[in-house]
């Protein structure tokens, strides 16, 4: 890997839809400019991505919960992606690897094949900080 | 900037952040390098947000023009 590639991980802790959509967004935005990106999904994050999460209404924020209806009525109205399919855009323009944490996945009996397809790998944060390492990394 | 041949449209008006980047990204794959990629978008952040992915990837933007909501960028493949 070259010394000057630019790197942006991210690390996936919530699962409401208010902090799952910027995930998506920022995913896409950096695959589309040439970031290698690594998003590493744990806790409630993690929870976001099976399967069985991605076939319902995802919850949004308790703050925000008064918002939730005109928001989600407002991005059907402007066309705008839901933030699984735009992880998926970032993977088909880009570098993108999108890891499960493998001690939320025990914590919440989760297994491999009850997460989303766009899942590359199932580790832990030894492998996530290696390949951050040298790059933007976000918490969210 | 009117001689500047242009192998391939991409319409991306409608679309919001990060649709224009995105389509942008993926549309410079379909020209060859050399060759010039016309984009029209409405959203207001196509102008800053494909200047700084052309910077970015290494592209080249050759004119933007802004006229009623609408911005047109010409970006020249460069790799």
């Amino acid at each position: 890997m070259s010394e000057n590639k630019k790197k942006l991980s991210l690390i996936v802790f919530s699962g409401t839809i208010d902090k799952l959509m910027p995930v998506g967004i920022l995913a896409s935005g950096a695959a589309a400019a040439g970031y290698e990106v690594n998003v590493f999904f744990t806790f409630w994050g993690l929870n976001a991505i099976t399967k069985k999460s991605m076939e319902g209404m995802q919850p949004i924020d308790k703050n925000y919960e008064q918002f939730g209806p005109m928001m989600m009525q407002k991005m059907k109205e402007m066309n705008f992606p839901m933030w699984t399919q735009l992880l998926e855009q970032a993977k088909e323009v880009g570098e993108v690897k999108v890891i499960a944490c493998s001690t939320t996945m025990e914590f919440f009996g989760i297994k491999r094949d009850d997460l989303a397809p766009f899942v590359d790998d199932v580790a832990g944060v030894a492998t996530f900080l290696d390949r951050a390492e040298g790059g933007i990394t976000l918490f969210i | 900037m009117a001689e500047t041949k242009i192998a391939k449209t991409l319409d991306a008006k409608g679309l919001y952040c990060p649709g224009p980047v995105l389509e942008t990204a993926k549309a410079i794959k379909q020209i060859n390098v050399g060759e010039v990629l016309e984009v029209v978008a409405t959203d207001p952040a196509a102008k800053p947000d494909i200047e700084a992915w052309a910077r970015r990837t290494g592209n080249q933007i050759l004119d933007i023009t802004q006229e009623g909501g609408v911005t047109r960028i010409l970006v020249k493949r460069v790799k």
